[in-house]
């Protein structure tokens, strides 16, 4: 009984992590806008705007939810949904710290993939529910978006797999917890001597952006040509839900390229207890891809497909077999 | 660039982007039919914001019509007023000053560098990137200021009149020019950082949105497009009026005849416009700004005339065919977007819907300006 | 010299020796009813802005612009303007060149007022249509042969004139 409602507390603190996560990211892009742009961005608000999020919940659900003439009823209300849960849901899996972590499973990366791979369904549903053209077309981009670059990232976190001979996320990050050099973005120094992992950090890196649907690959929302894209006729929450999700991936993506690659809570230094680590390399991350989206204008959308089925599958599988010899020879 | 597949004729839909649309800027429709994300057929709709300011020329006297002339292109709306009172003056036979010329074409190119920036900014948004427009925004901001301390105004000016202009320009017009241009050129630096040397800002501009010289020469293309394209023209070397002839600048040619060569040029023409201002600001000559005896009362004898000039959107003309009484028997006012957008529909045919909203982009579109 | 040329290129369409008067006359005498219907006018550049100022019957006109057409000029604008008092409408035709020898072409037509009618020039300039449009609606023209003679900036059901001088809204 105890150990039910323990596990039950730390899921609902996952998810309220993974929600308050979702919302002040938002406030954080925009105060990230705000310092590139050379303007304040939002700060009236509470001291440093930290107010706004919840004042940004309350207004888009005082809103009316419309649902537009000829939209699929159940499709079109499922979708926000279906893409806001199963990004909540990786995060049961994720670890912060040794004992920080909600669950730990032995198959949380196949998980955590697993769930991540359900959101883009939320997104066909929306774009193809609104009955509206432009979601439409911006659907089968995200669809094509997702198909092309959901490969390329399981082939990088393969690798991974191969040569932590785990699937445990818990037990990926022990391994590179010895010192500093055994994280796996440093090829020469750990003990798996592998040359190739910032590469594969690379290729990781830039195929989480994508799959998130961030600029520079938001084609599945470019407003230049397709207004909002696929939830160009939500408003209310479930507007709010999406971008929500889209938020809460994005910690999920960087997250996971904490764990693979930079020591999940390892530390440098051990000056405070790992998780701060963790939430340094986390936000580092995060950041990272802020300043990309501020920085950079969009891709096309065969520049996209181009870059994962010409450069980075092959790449990746490449990098795979080159993984796995590396670990036979040594 | 990839060709689009042979299509059966129910094979395609309707899109209609606009009227309200983020990347027209504006009321601008385009119905296309789409084959997938490639457009086999476009058809721009105009006239949204029509004001039929042809027929106002027509009912108004000659002094009443001249802040029509600003809100044409609320951009650059300098070199619009600055066509229309030439093509009077030259008309009435009126002597306009030097000073008060030079002031004129001072203006015109401050507002040029204006309406670029604001073209920059929201060009690069259409291709996804914010911050430019942020950055172009705070550095026109220094220009609009300069100009709201003479002419009065912001964007929507009367400044120019019959004969010269309505205000001097003072020392401190001079100084915080003067201070304007390294500023400029350094922020221009900026952006060249910033944006030109995108590997993804390239992959989308180099070799796309083909628009070749002979397309312009059927359309009357004019300013970036007709230069991108490899055509030496520009109205003020072409045709000098003013006192253009007396100032150095190069006109900026490209013959990629892709989005990159338009974009080259109109970052080079903000170059130029900076150059003019400081030799215009040097050569400045003293004098009144009106002539002593300014006509109160304009009357043209009867004849046709015509005045064009290379407004921040290219060749803009004034058409005027007075009967010799007061008002204008006819004002044909003739703007240089509406041939520019006419020759989109043409030039996007079998482009994807992407490429095809950054090529609107390069064709540096003002609505107004379109629909008169 | 290309105003040479051009003229030397039309020479065939307009029989020499005709009279030519001045485009502009001076204020107090009679304007516009000596002109011909048929002539190639040198203008004075200084005073009214072209070059060049041909007067052409509707039958010609494509003839013409092809002409105009065959020595690079590019399309500037068309317009109209309605001399109610001798019931035509005239229509202009503005050329003018890319290349540093300057020289601006009008081409001018006149057509009846009551039914308004002119050959369109879009086989010849792509970029006439919808100059063509916006003129047909402005002044009642219609344009044979246009491909999509519709309204361009006044609204699509429409059927107003506002460019003619008889015009009450």
């Amino acid at each position: 009984m105890i150990l039910t409602l323990t596990i039950l507390l730390a899921v609902i603190i996952a998810i309220a992590w993974a929600a308050f996560n979702a919302a002040y990211l938002v406030l954080a892009e925009r105060r990230g806008a705000g310092v590139i742009q050379r303007r304040p961005g939002p700060n009236i608000n509470g001291p440093f705007g930290l107010l706004q999020p919840p004042l940004d919940g309350i207004k888009l659900m005082a809103k009316q939810l419309i649902i537009p003439a000829g939209a699929d009823r159940f499709m079109y209300i499922s979708a926000p949904v279906l893409v806001m849960c199963p990004a909540i849901m990786s995060f049961v899996a994720l670890p912060y710290s040794d004992w920080l972590q909600a669950q730990n499973i032995d198959v949380g990366l196949l998980m955590v993939f697993a769930f991540a791979s359900m959101g883009t369904m939320g997104t066909i549903f929306a774009g193809w529910s609104s009955h509206n053209k432009y979601s439409l077309m911006a659907a089968m981009r995200s669809v094509s978006q997702a198909v092309a670059y959901e490969i390329p990232m399981i082939l990088t976190a393969l690798t991974i797999t191969l040569m932590a001979g785990t699937t445990n996320l818990n037990a990926i990050v022990a391994q590179q917890s010895e010192n500093f050099f055994h994280w796996n973005i440093f090829p020469l120094f750990g003990e798996t001597h592998n040359i190739l992992m910032p590469f594969s950090f690379l290729i990781f890196f830039i195929c989480s952006m994508a799959e998130t649907n961030r600029a520079p690959f938001d084609l599945g929302e470019a407003e230049g040509e397709l207004v909002a894209g696929f939830h160009i006729e939500y408003g209310s929450m479930g507007f709010g839900l999406f971008f929500m999700g889209e938020y809460a991936n994005i910690v999920i993506g960087a997250t996971l390229a904490t764990i693979f690659f930079l020591g999940g809570w390892s530390c440098p230094f051990g000056l405070f207890p790992g998780v701060w680590w963790f939430l340094i390399k986390l936000y580092a991350i995060i950041f990272t891809i802020i300043w990309i989206r501020w920085t950079f204008p969009r891709t096309t959308i065969y520049g996209l497909l181009n870059l994962s089925w010409k450069i980075l599958i092959p790449a990746s599988l490449v990098n795979l077999l080159l993984t796995a010899g590396l670990m036979k020879v040594f | 660039m990839n060709q689009p597949v042979e299509l059966q004729p129910d094979e395609t839909f309707v899109l209609n982007v606009g009227p309200q649309h983020p990347a027209t800027h504006g009321v601008l429709r385009v119905k296309m039919e789409m084959n997938g994300e490639y457009i086999v057929h476009a058809e721009t709709v105009v006239g949204y914001i029509h004001r039929m300011h042809e027929k106002m020329g027509e009912v108004k006297p000659y002094p009443q019509f001249l802040m029509n002339l600003s809100r044409l292109d609320y951009l650059g709306a300098m070199g619009y007023s600055h066509c229309h009172a030439l093509c009077v003056e030259k008309a009435a036979g009126i002597e306009v000053p030097k000073r008060a010329e030079y002031i004129r074409v001072l203006m015109v190119e401050l507002n040029r560098v204006s309406s670029h920036l604001v073209w920059l900014g929201a060009f690069i948004m259409d291709l996804g990137g914010f911050t430019p427009l942020l950055y172009t925004f705070q550095a026109r901001e220094h220009i609009l200021d300069m100009m709201e301390r003479i002419t009065g105004a912001r964007l929507t000016y009367c400044y120019i009149r019959f004969g010269g202009v309505s205000r001097d320009i003072d020392d401190q017009f001079i100084q915080s020019a003067r201070d304007f241009m390294p500023y400029m050129r350094k922020e221009l630096i900026k952006y060249h950082k910033l944006i030109t040397g995108n590997i993804i800002f390239k992959k989308r501009m180099v070799g796309m949105g083909h628009i070749s010289p002979e397309m312009c020469r059927k359309y009357g293309a004019s300013s970036g497009v007709a230069r991108g394209a490899g055509i030496n023209f520009d109205v003020r070397r072409n045709e000098p009026y003013s006192v253009y002839p007396e100032l150095e600048f190069e006109v900026p040619v490209y013959d990629g005849c892709d989005n990159m060569s338009r974009y080259m040029v109109r970052m080079e023409e903000i170059e130029q416009s900076l150059r003019i201002v400081e030799h215009a600001l040097d050569q400045l000559p003293d004098g009144p700004v009106m002539p002593k005896k300014a006509p109160k009362i304009i009357k043209p004898p009867a004849g046709d005339y015509y005045q064009a000039t290379e407004t921040a959107r290219g060749t803009f003309g004034v058409r005027l065919v007075s009967d010799g009484s007061q008002t204008p028997y006819r004002m044909k006012l003739r703007s240089p977007t509406y041939s520019n957008m006419h020759l989109f529909d043409e030039a996007c045919r079998g482009l994807m819907i992407m490429d095809a909203m950054a090529m609107m982009g390069t064709l540096d579109l003002v609505i107004p300006e379109i629909d008169r | 010299m290309i105003r040479e040329k051009l003229k030397q290129a039309l020479e065939h369409l307009f029989p020499a020796g005709e009279a030519v008067p001045p485009a502009i006359v001076a204020e107090g005498e009679e304007p516009a009813e000596k002109t011909p219907r048929e002539a190639v006018i040198e203008t004075d550049y200084a005073t009214c802005g072209y070059h060049l100022d041909i007067k052409t019957p509707p039958e010609q006109l494509i003839e013409v612009v092809s002409l105009i057409d065959q020595n690079d000029f590019f399309i500037e604008s068309i317009t109209g303007v309605d001399w109610i008092e001798e019931g035509e409408i005239e229509v202009v035709y503005d050329f003018s060149r890319y290349d540093f020898d300057l020289c601006r072409v009008v081409v001018r037509t006149r057509t009846d007022r009551d039914n308004a009618a002119l050959p369109t020039i879009t086989g010849v300039y792509a970029g006439a249509n919808w100059h063509e449009r916006e003129t047909a609606e402005f002044f009642g023209i219609n344009f044979i042969g246009h491909p999509h003679l519709v309204n361009l900036l006044l609204p699509e059901d429409s059927d107003i004139h506002p460019l003619r001088k008889d015009f009450k809204p």
